[in-house]
């Protein structure tokens, strides 16, 4: 223990009211240090890049070196030491953010400037029969339908396995053996491959179809759900898992069976949080291409039919468009096509995103007065 | 039936619309002989005790010795938690709880309970919260007769003028005192026989935990109402009766010591381990 009061550990307003410490240096650096040390150090980059004659690159990197060191040194002659530390953890966190910010921005960027070229009515609404082969000027009409046929599908399975399976474990199955075992094998199941989903849903159709390369947009949901089912179960648990025990015995206490008490309690208390994760888990695999790949193959036209044939998804399109790419006439028109599906498929995860937060916040309960 | 729920009844006619009541409301419970069980662990051993009909019944103890448990297992909430289990006899109106045969869950309807930390369902208004009991039980009613049944119920609880005008608010916005009354509005709404109350005011300041006894005083016109307390003075205040619990050691069950009306069992209890006990040199 010091006999020196612990002036620095206490926050300004505190300190204060105490007797200035004479061992450590009292000012304060003006608001604007950091644009002033920011605008010093870009100049500083900017200079001695140009003495150099280096790139841009190395300008950035020489401003942030200069930045790094300069503020917390300035921070660290006027004021103090913990001070001067605060201010060198806020470069160095801030630095972090914009690390990871960079490929963020860079492909959406990209894929926005891109894509947006190869963007119009006709490329949304017409697929590529006939075109394909010649020109490839078509559109996504069918990988459209097709991500959308394979998904609802995959959805259509796994949501009601995954929901009913998650209320077991956690209303009926809680702590049992069963549920510790079920549990632990979902969680293998979340480390399954994807492409080994595409490959159990090729060999479960072999068999039950007995073709030997079975071509059709069931097959795709049944894979993609099996992606899905693991995702579904851990977050609804989860959210299962939130609502108090106080609730579920308020409404055993007014008689009220535990089947209803689930239906009419339980689950209406948690629904924000299962639709927000179902949605996620959706968007999730509707970026999926190496088990499509595998069970609905790729395809030129588009086909309404589930239950028969080939057919496009938007990441199949893109894969098997980027093979074509290398093509010395219609090559920058196939990548014009690649880049706007790209940029189809983002903006339509990402919209699943917004809505799954939109419907997080209105199911939400509220506490308004 | 006619309870003029709200408004303060003449003392003369009070006693008669009792007499009247008795017949289908507020039921006597005798227990004989009850052991209660986590798994393999005895909670609390050898319970005997007769309820009286339309009065309150307070349970005292230290912490860890059963009270709550008991008071679980006179509506069967008990067994919720898994591998508990009762043993003996808990007769309410001649029909043992525990009886094969009989189902939990009509249990729960004629005995209603009011937990420590107020609970009223996130997802419902005030109005849906007061008609739970009801709602949930997929129970057709017209809306005039919805509209009774809340008003009733919110005056039975001393909670209507404070919220009349936004019955379609959600219950989680009210304070902890109001949240408690709610529970209990929602409690009465259903018509139990027995209220049961765990440690309704531990949750609240004095004056939500005034306003609670206060009506406690009032339901126990019409209901038997049984309550666990931390709080002596309470006991003191609000009961009739009290059953004073305690644990022989570290370790063992939870036993019921004394039983006796209120007034006796805190001016000249007979056991000297409850005198220790309410006059604070426990041990």
């Amino acid at each position: 223990m010091t006999t020196t009061p612990p002036t620095q550990d206490l926050d300004h307003s505190a300190a204060d009211l105490l007797p200035p410490d004479p061992t450590q240096p009292q000012g304060q650096l003006p608001r604007t240090a950091p644009l002033i040390v920011g605008v010093a150090a870009v100049a500083a980059g900017a200079l001695v890049g140009l003495i150099l004659g280096s790139g841009l690159a190395v300008m950035v990197v020489l401003a942030w070196a200069v930045y790094a060191v300069a503020y917390p040194t300035w921070s660290a002659a006027v004021e103090n030491r913990r001070k001067a530390t605060d201010r060198l953890v806020t470069v160095l966190v801030w630095t972090a953010f914009g690390l990871a910010m960079i490929p963020l921005v860079s492909l959406i960027l990209t894929v926005v400037i891109k894509g947006s070229r190869a963007i119009s009515w006709h490329f949304l609404t017409s697929d590529q029969t006939g075109r394909a082969l010649i020109e490839g000027t078509g559109g996504i009409f069918h990988a459209l339908v097709g991500s959308m046929m394979v998904t609802v599908i995959a959805a259509v399975i796994a949501i009601p396995i995954g929901v009913l399976t998650a209320v077991w474990l956690v209303e009926y199955g809680k702590g049992s053996r069963l549920a510790s075992v079920i549990t632990f094998l979902v969680d293998v199941m979340t480390g399954i491959p994807s492409i080994v989903a595409g490959l159990f849903a090729l060999a479960f159709f072999q068999i039950v179809l007995s073709d030997p390369l079975p071509r059709l947009a069931i097959g795709g949901g049944v894979a993609l759900s099996l992606l899905m089912i693991p995702t579904v179960i851990r977050s609804v648990e989860e959210m299962l898992k939130l609502v108090p025990d106080d609730l579920r015995e308020a409404s055993y206490a007014l008689g009220v069976p535990k089947w209803r008490t689930i239906v009419k309690v339980v689950l209406p208390t948690a629904v924000a949080g299962i639709v927000t994760g179902v949605t996620l888990s959706i968007a999730r695999v509707a970026g999926e291409t190496a088990p499509l790949l595998l069970i609905v193959g790729t395809a030129y036209t588009t086909n309404w039919n589930p239950f028969d044939g080939a057919l496009a998804t938007l990441p199949t399109f893109i894969y098997s468009a980027l093979a074509r790419t290398g093509n010395p006439q219609y090559g920058a028109a196939w990548s014009d096509q690649v880049w706007g599906a790209a940029l189809v498929l983002i903006v339509i995860v990402m919209t699943l995103n917004v809505v799954a937060r939109v419907i997080g916040a209105v199911f939400a309960p509220k506490a308004g007065r | 039936m006619s309870l003029a729920l709200g408004t303060v009844p003449d003392p003369d006619t009070e006693a008669d619309q009792a007499v009247d009541k008795e017949a289908d409301m507020a039921k006597s419970i005798d227990v004989s002989d009850v052991n209660i069980y986590y798994g393999d662990f005895l909670a609390v051993e050898g319970v005997n005790m007769t309820i009286k009909a339309r009065s309150v019944t307070a349970f005292i103890g230290p912490s860890g010795c059963g009270k709550s448990t008991f008071l679980r297992s006179l509506n069967r909430m008990h067994e919720v938690i898994p591998g508990a289990r009762v043993e003996g006899k808990i007769v309410v109106d001649g029909q043992d709880l525990y009886e094969p045969g009989v189902d939990p869950v009509t249990v729960r309807r004629q005995i209603g309970m009011v937990f420590q930390r107020p609970n009223p369902f996130p997802t419902m208004s005030i109005y849906e919260n007061v008609l739970a009991g009801m709602r949930l039980n997929a129970k057709k009613m017209s809306k005039s007769d919805a509209d009774g049944i809340v008003e009733r119920s919110l005056r039975g609880a001393n909670l209507w003028n404070e919220v009349k005008d936004r019955l379609d608010k959600p219950g989680a916005g009210l304070s902890g005192g109001q949240q408690q009354r709610l529970c209990i509005a929602r409690a009465i709404a259903v018509q139990p026989d027995v209220l049961l109350m765990d440690e309704p005011c531990s949750a609240l300041d004095p004056i939500s935990t005034s306003a609670i006894e206060d009506l406690i005083h009032e339901l126990k016109t019409e209901f038997t109402i049984v309550i666990v307390t931390h709080n002596m003075q309470q006991a003191a205040r609000v009961s009739d009766e009290t059953g004073f619990f305690n644990l022989k050691a570290t370790g063992e069950p939870g036993h019921l010591v004394e039983f006796n009306p209120t007034s006796k069992m805190f001016a000249n209890p007979d056991d000297p381990a409850t005198e220790a006990y309410i006059s604070g040199r426990f041990g």
